[in-house]
């Protein structure tokens, strides 16, 4: 079953997985423009965004426990889905500062500097920067064992990313919660005596 | 009041145009050459001059759009789940301090004064804005019906609890029933209003029906929802969100541009319905109706009584 799998997964070129990452926003984008993305089409765009990096950022940190624990390969297509989740992240924190606070630069600073859950992301995001920028073959090879700490990085971006999802709301919801859970158990998978673990 | 002419209906999309906008544009001529729109048995209100003239937003964007975390957190959920609330019968249980207590039927309640059109900006917490015309009366005449007693300082506001028929109310986080409440000179303020209805008809599930508080300057959180309980006390009230989260929301919960909630800014605002680009408008302090209410918080420090 896993065999299979993996074998189709080998003829899918990895440039599909890109073309499938930019779905959710033609998704968004298609109802922005055909009217029913809501009676709130900012916060509507901004939450969208936000959601869709979520999924990304977290499916990213399942490829390597999925390999480990279920044997399923997705590894070729990691890159794909780092860079998807940065992409949404840098739509998401434009659609914040034009759509939602009208570049009130000012305003946005302060907010930024007073409201931890908004500096959270922020930092996310300057964390994704590097990792997005080294996300090609030429920088592993210059790199060589310094891309893997450097890489590391995702952890804590990941990490301050759901934390942002989570405070921004006023009563932490189910969603929120299984967010998190996911989060956690991604993390604790990692953990060295758990590193070894394996299901098949 | 320094208000300029109440704004005329002509402004906005009538009711029944609006939702019959689809087959207005399928049906175009003959539907159009003949077709009078069906009569209306809308609630009759007369103008207020404590409207604004602001435009209102559309009954789409006010109906679709809301917190009523008893039909879940989403703000499309109440559009969604609240058809199934069961609003006849409904009564209302008056009691505390007050001279004449007692479960008032709604229909009794609805009878307290004259329905008025009541266009009122509506300031959320969380930083965005609509204009509403609720048809309502003023809290006052309701208060004095049933006699406060001297001792009486703050009023206490109950929704319904009902979670057969609110999916929020099955869920954690909050604990049911909603509570509210304020100052008895806030509640007898003439701006303060229940409210049965909008655009001209009653009052929507989603918004509160069939009887929901409106302060127009304080954040919208303060003007409960679906209410079946009011109570005079002489000491403040326990109130869902201050309970909640002090730190963030207080007794009070008056506009205020100048007092920030702990994660977001209150110096400005968005209005639904401006538009993807349309930016942010700045607060107003007590939501534009300073001139009508600063009196009551003569020495009162805003800051701390947030």
């Amino acid at each position: 079953m896993i065999g299979a799998m993996n074998g189709a997964l080998r003829r899918v070129p990895v440039w599909a997985v890109y073309l499938a990452g930019l779905l959710p926003l033609a998704w968004i984008i298609w109802l922005t423009l055909a009217g029913g993305i809501g009676v709130d089409p900012v916060k509507a765009i901004e939450h969208r965004l936000g959601r869709v990096a979520l999924w990304f950022l977290i499916g990213g940190l399942a490829v390597s426990p999925l390999r480990r624990l279920a044997g399923l390969n997705l590894l070729r297509f990691r890159r794909a889905v780092g860079l998807t989740a940065f992409l949404y992240v840098c739509l998401h924190a434009l659609a914040w500062i034009w759509f939602d606070m009208g570049l009130l630069w000012a305003q946005a600073a302060a907010d930024l500097v007073k409201r931890p859950y908004l500096l959270f992301g922020m930092v996310a995001l300057a964390l994704m920067v590097p990792l997005a920028v080294t996300s090609n073959n030429a920088s592993v090879r210059r790199l060589g064992p310094a891309w893997r700490r450097l890489h590391w990085l995702t952890y804590p971006a990941v990490a301050l990313g759901v934390v942002h999802y989570l405070w921004q709301m006023k009563v932490i919801s189910t969603e929120g919660w299984l967010w998190a859970a996911a989060l956690a158990g991604l993390l604790v998978l990692r953990l060295p005596g758990l590193a070894r673990l394996r299901l098949v | 009041m320094s208000k300029t002419k109440s704004p005329s209906w002509a402004d906005v999309t009538p009711r029944a145009d609006f939702l019959r906008r689809r087959s207005l544009i399928a049906g175009a001529g003959a539907a159009l050459a003949f077709g009078a729109g069906p009569a209306r048995a809308g609630l009759s209100a007369v103008p207020s001059a404590y409207s604004t003239d602001a435009k209102p937003n559309t009954l789409e964007e006010i109906t679709s759009y809301n917190n009523f975390y008893e039909f879940g957190w989403d703000k499309g959920d109440p559009a969604k789940y609240a058809g199934a609330l069961t609003t006849d019968p409904w009564s209302v249980e008056i009691g505390g301090l007050v001279g004449r207590p007692g479960r008032y039927d709604l229909a009794d309640v609805l009878k307290t004064a004259p329905l008025e059109e009541r266009i009122y900006r509506f300031r959320c917490v969380e930083a965005w804005s609509m204009v509403i015309p609720w048809i309502g009366f003023p809290l006052a005449a309701l208060l004095a019906r049933v006699e406060p007693q001297p001792g009486a300082k703050y009023v206490a506001f109950e929704t319904l609890l009902r979670p057969e028929e609110m999916p929020g109310q099955r869920a954690g986080g909050i604990d049911w029933p909603y509570v509210e409440g304020l100052r008895l000179d806030e509640a007898m303020h003439p701006l303060t209003i229940l409210a049965s209805g909008l655009y001209g008809e009653e009052l929507p599930r989603q918004n509160g029906a069939p009887l929901r508080l409106v302060v127009p300057w304080k954040y919208g959180f303060k003007s409960i929802k679906s209410i079946v309980k009011i109570t005079l006390t002489a000491e403040e009230p326990r109130t869902t969100w201050k309970a909640l989260q002090p730190r963030e929301y207080g007794f009070y919960a008056n506009v205020n541009p100048e007092v920030d909630h702990p994660r977001w800014s209150q110096a400005s605002e968005r209005r639904i319905g401006a538009g993807l680009l349309a930016g942010r408008e700045p607060t107003l302090m007590f939501n534009g109706y300073a001139d009508e209410v600063a009196g009551l918080y003569a020495g009162l420090d805003l800051r701390k009584n947030y």
